[in-house]
């Protein structure tokens, strides 16, 4: 690769361009187990101008590019898988205005779930963002291009479906608004334009570098409960979130299963309100919904003591990065497959199998999203990095993980590259082939963080 | 094995069923009562085996101490009654299922008796307890809880074992016999369960009031009177142990406290709703909760006082959200000691 880096100097400052090898050691990995892949540079750009100067010499170089916010997706997606230049976006991370009637937020890419959940709660308490439970360093934009999920996600779809509008630059170099802005100085929403978002959403950074986007806000009321229903027969689970979804009531609904606690089955739900009398009438229409279970014997309520309840209600909820560091060997990788609810005792049996058989505490955690149209269910493994032994077993674990969620009829989300693969061979090949031609005429040099959705 | 020891004759001639009458949840007449005790010493099906939210106050109003309560629970049990859901009793027996991780260890008195609740072992600080022992840890759970759940036959199996482990671990090598309960629980359980259903115990109970009451007359000198008003939660196992009642207000009296005068004290004493909660029984819990605390409020409490922690943290947001403040009774005499 020819050296680029004294341009690349002139583009963003000399401080911000690295081939250390300290810090290609550390752009080359994530907590998880895909092997190290090494960038030749990495970049921390701070302005969309700086971007497009940077694509314009990637593409006259044919240098590969990796857009990066927090590279915490765990299944290795920001490791530059043909070198090149990392493009750290952490810089580019100001809030830039919040539409308190229209309830959204215009922020730049890089700006973190922490950021912006500060910024907010500050700002404006009446509002808040869907916050995914990843370490708050996680980029807002990160989460929403991988099709994340997070606190509102059972109201509100997958964070992809709370996306307004977007700024790109796009491989070739031009930067494009997607979305209400491309027309109109508001980001209110997508729609009535053909969508153009798909061109970017899920595509693993591979078709152009977002430097903008609108979020849709929710309101954050002042009274918050969770309730917690446990049940010991995996096939009633499917039924439970049917219903209690149907309510309409709860914001985020969660079941939570581990080897701890083998055999059950723990539906957490969360819900807020402005007034005690609403969040009552709320926790009854919940109730309500999920009578039959009780009635039945088959289910109930536990009781969560208040002083409990801030566990529950806190986001993000820090047990989960609590449970990523089990192991006490920072290693963490999870297959959060998307599926539909009915999958669910299925999903659960196999999970256990996959467990037992590779000899791993199950620690599984799902997340309904979109009032119950589906879930997000993942099998989390925790490892230690420093066992060489431990990493391949999770990594076959892993491996056997994707090909039954397949097999089930579910799609693993935000695959790492192998998973990739894996998901391409049951795709419609027609789909596929969509795919690469779009690609083909977004990025005719093939830059954009090559080694993704190939075959 | 470990027979519930009850008379039926003794019943059979009671005039007042005072069980059924006196109980705050179930509405009642006397020709009612009498056939619902009918049904239940007849092993028939009972509305009060249903409807029954387990205060355990029974035990204390029947006048002839025949464990009505306890009588309930067998029979709820026996009839595949479940007050609380299946799932979620299950869950509970696994939760407090004995790990098996006790060690030995050379106590000497007073030993402080914590139970399950080794997170509360820092309440036992201070020159109350100074130079206590503590043992506390799954092992030994007194497995009281279990008479909300229609789980006897849990307490029969595991009772005897936690008692097995107190004298193997602690006291066999050590020169203690008696524990002081930091919970009416535990001290109910082996003062009165125990006996009632015919299990030993090999060591003899203090309960924690007389305990604090012996200590505040040691350091009576360091008493600054607290001079505020404070209202009890008597809870659900004090039932069993009513002739523990009177050191609360002999407490009181030591620490300058003033027991606020309130329609939901002593006898008339309501749950925490932990129980009434476990059994799905929301609406419930809501009604009593808010009579309960806005008694309080109506007499002018500024402390709710609690002896059990299961009460403390079910209703401590909501006292606290009232403007009182909630405290345990332990650290109530610590502020007076100026700790
Ligand atoms: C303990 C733990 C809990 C988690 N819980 C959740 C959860 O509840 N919900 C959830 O959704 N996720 C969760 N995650 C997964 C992940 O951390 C998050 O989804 C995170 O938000 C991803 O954002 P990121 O900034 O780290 O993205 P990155 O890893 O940096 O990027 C993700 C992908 O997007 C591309 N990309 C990033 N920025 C841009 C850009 N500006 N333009 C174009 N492409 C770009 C990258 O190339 C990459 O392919 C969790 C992770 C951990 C470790
Ligand atoms: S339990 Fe006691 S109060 Fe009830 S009927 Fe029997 S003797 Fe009377
Ligand atoms: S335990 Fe309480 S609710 Fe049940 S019958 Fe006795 S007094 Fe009534």
């Amino acid at each position: 690769m020819k050296n680029i880096d004294k341009e690349l100097a002139d583009i963003v400052g000399s401080e911000f361009v690295s081939n250390h090898p300290e810090e290609k050691f550390i752009y080359s990995r994530d907590m998880g187990t895909m092997e190290p892949a090494f960038p030749d540079l990495v970049v921390m750009p701070n302005t969309t101008e700086e971007i497009q100067k940077i694509v314009q010499l990637a593409n006259r170089e044919e240098i590969p590019i990796t857009p990066m916010g927090g590279g915490l997706t765990l299944s290795g997606l920001v490791r530059p898988l043909k070198g090149g230049i990392v493009m750290d976006l952490k810089r580019m991370n100001r809030i830039i205005a919040v539409n308190e009637k229209s309830r959204y937020v215009i922020t730049e890419a890089g700006t973190s779930q922490g950021m912006l959940q500060a910024y907010l709660k500050k700002h404006h308490p009446s509002l808040k963002h869907s916050v995914p439970d990843a370490p708050p360093i996680a980029t807002i934009a990160g989460n929403v291009l991988i099709h994340g999920s997070g606190h509102i996600s059972q109201s509100g779809g997958f964070h992809s479906e709370m996306l307004n509008g977007m700024e790109v630059v796009m491989p070739t170099g031009e930067v494009v608004r997607i979305g209400s802005c491309a027309t109109s100085p508001y980001w209110f929403s997508r729609a009535p334009l053909p969508d153009l978002a798909g061109l970017f959403l899920g595509w693993a950074g591979t078709t152009g570098i977002v430097t903008k986007l609108a979020i849709k806000l929710y309101p954050n009321r002042l009274f918050n409960d969770v309730k917690a229903f446990v049940t010991e027969d995996s096939e009633q689970v499917a039924e439970v979130i049917h219903r209690v979804t149907g309510t309409q009531v709860a914001e985020d609904v969660n079941v939570v299963m581990s080897s701890r606690m083998p055999g059950f089955q723990i539906v957490f739900m969360t819900y807020s309100a402005d007034t005690k009398e609403e969040l009552t009438w709320k926790r009854n229409l919940i109730r309500a919904s999920l009578k039959k279970f009780i009635d039945d014997n088959v289910g109930g309520f536990m009781v969560v003591l208040p002083v409990l309840k801030g566990d529950f209600l806190e986001v993000p909820m820090k047990n989960i990065t609590q449970f990523a560091d089990e192991m006490q060997g920072g290693g963490f990788e999870y297959i959060g497959a998307i599926m539909p609810i009915e999958l669910f005792s299925e999903a659960y049996r196999t999970g256990i199998e996959i467990a037992d058989h590779f000899g791993i505490p199950h620690f599984i955690i799902v997340r309904v999203v979109g009032l119950g149209h589906c879930m997000m269910f993942a099998y989390a493994y925790a490892f230690n990095r420093a066992d060489e032994a431990d990493i391949k077993k999770v990594q076959a674990a892993l491996e056997d993980t994707n090909r039954k969620v397949l097999q089930m009829g579910g799609i693993p989300w935000k695959a790492e590259a192998p998973a990739q693969k894996q998901i391409i061979e049951h795709m419609d090949p027609n789909t596929f082939a969509l795919m690469n031609r779009i690609r083909a005429v977004l990025d005719p040099k093939g830059i954009m963080n090559p080694g993704n959705w190939e075959v | 094995m470990y027979e519930l020891k009850y008379d039926k004759d003794i019943c059979a001639t009671c005039e007042t069923i005072d069980c059924l009458m006196r109980c705050q949840y179930m509405e009642m007449d006397l020709e009612s009562a009498r056939q619902e005790r009918e049904r239940i010493l007849n092993g028939e099906d009972s509305r009060v085996l249903t409807d029954c939210v387990t205060c355990y106050a029974c035990e204390e109003y029947c006048p002839f101490n025949n464990h009505p309560f306890y009588l309930i629970v067998d029979r709820q049990e026996e009839k595949g009654i479940w007050p609380v859901p299946k799932p979620a009793t299950n869950q509970q027996l696994v939760i407090m299922a004995p790990q098996s991780d006790i060690a030995p260890k050379k106590i000497q008195s007073p030993t402080i008796n914590m139970c399950a609740f080794s997170m509360l072992e820092g309440c036992i600080r201070g020159s109350l307890f100074e130079g206590t022992s503590i043992i506390s840890g799954s092992d030994i759970f007194c497995n009281i809880m279990w008479l909300h759940f229609a789980k006897n036959s849990t307490i029969r199996e595991r009772l005897p074992k936690a008692i097995d482990n107190i004298r193997e671990y602690y006291l066999k090598d050590s020169d203690v016999d008696e524990l002081v309960h930091f919970h009416d629980e535990c001290y109910g359980a082996y003062t009165h369960l125990a006996p009632a259903f015919g299990i030993e115990v090999p060591f003899s109970s203090i309960h924690l009031f007389e305990y604090l009451i012996r200590r505040l007359d040691d350091l009576k000198d360091r008493i600054t009177p607290i001079n505020q008003k404070v209202a009890y939660q008597r809870p659900c196992s004090s039932r069993l142990i009513p002739e523990t009642q009177h050191f609360v207000d002999e407490i009181f009296t030591r620490i300058g406290a003033d027991r606020v005068d309130r329609k939901y004290d002593r006898e008339n004493a309501l749950c925490c709703t932990f129980a009434q909660q476990a059994q799905q029984r929301d609406e419930t819990a809501d009604d009593v909760l808010k009579r309960n605390i806005d008694d309080m409020v109506e007499a002018g409490a500024a402390y709710c006082v609690f002896n059990c922690p299961a009460c403390f943290f079910t209703m401590s947001e909501a006292v606290t959200n009232s403007g009182m403040m909630p405290i345990l009774m332990s650290d109530l005499c610590q502020i007076a000691l100026g700790e």
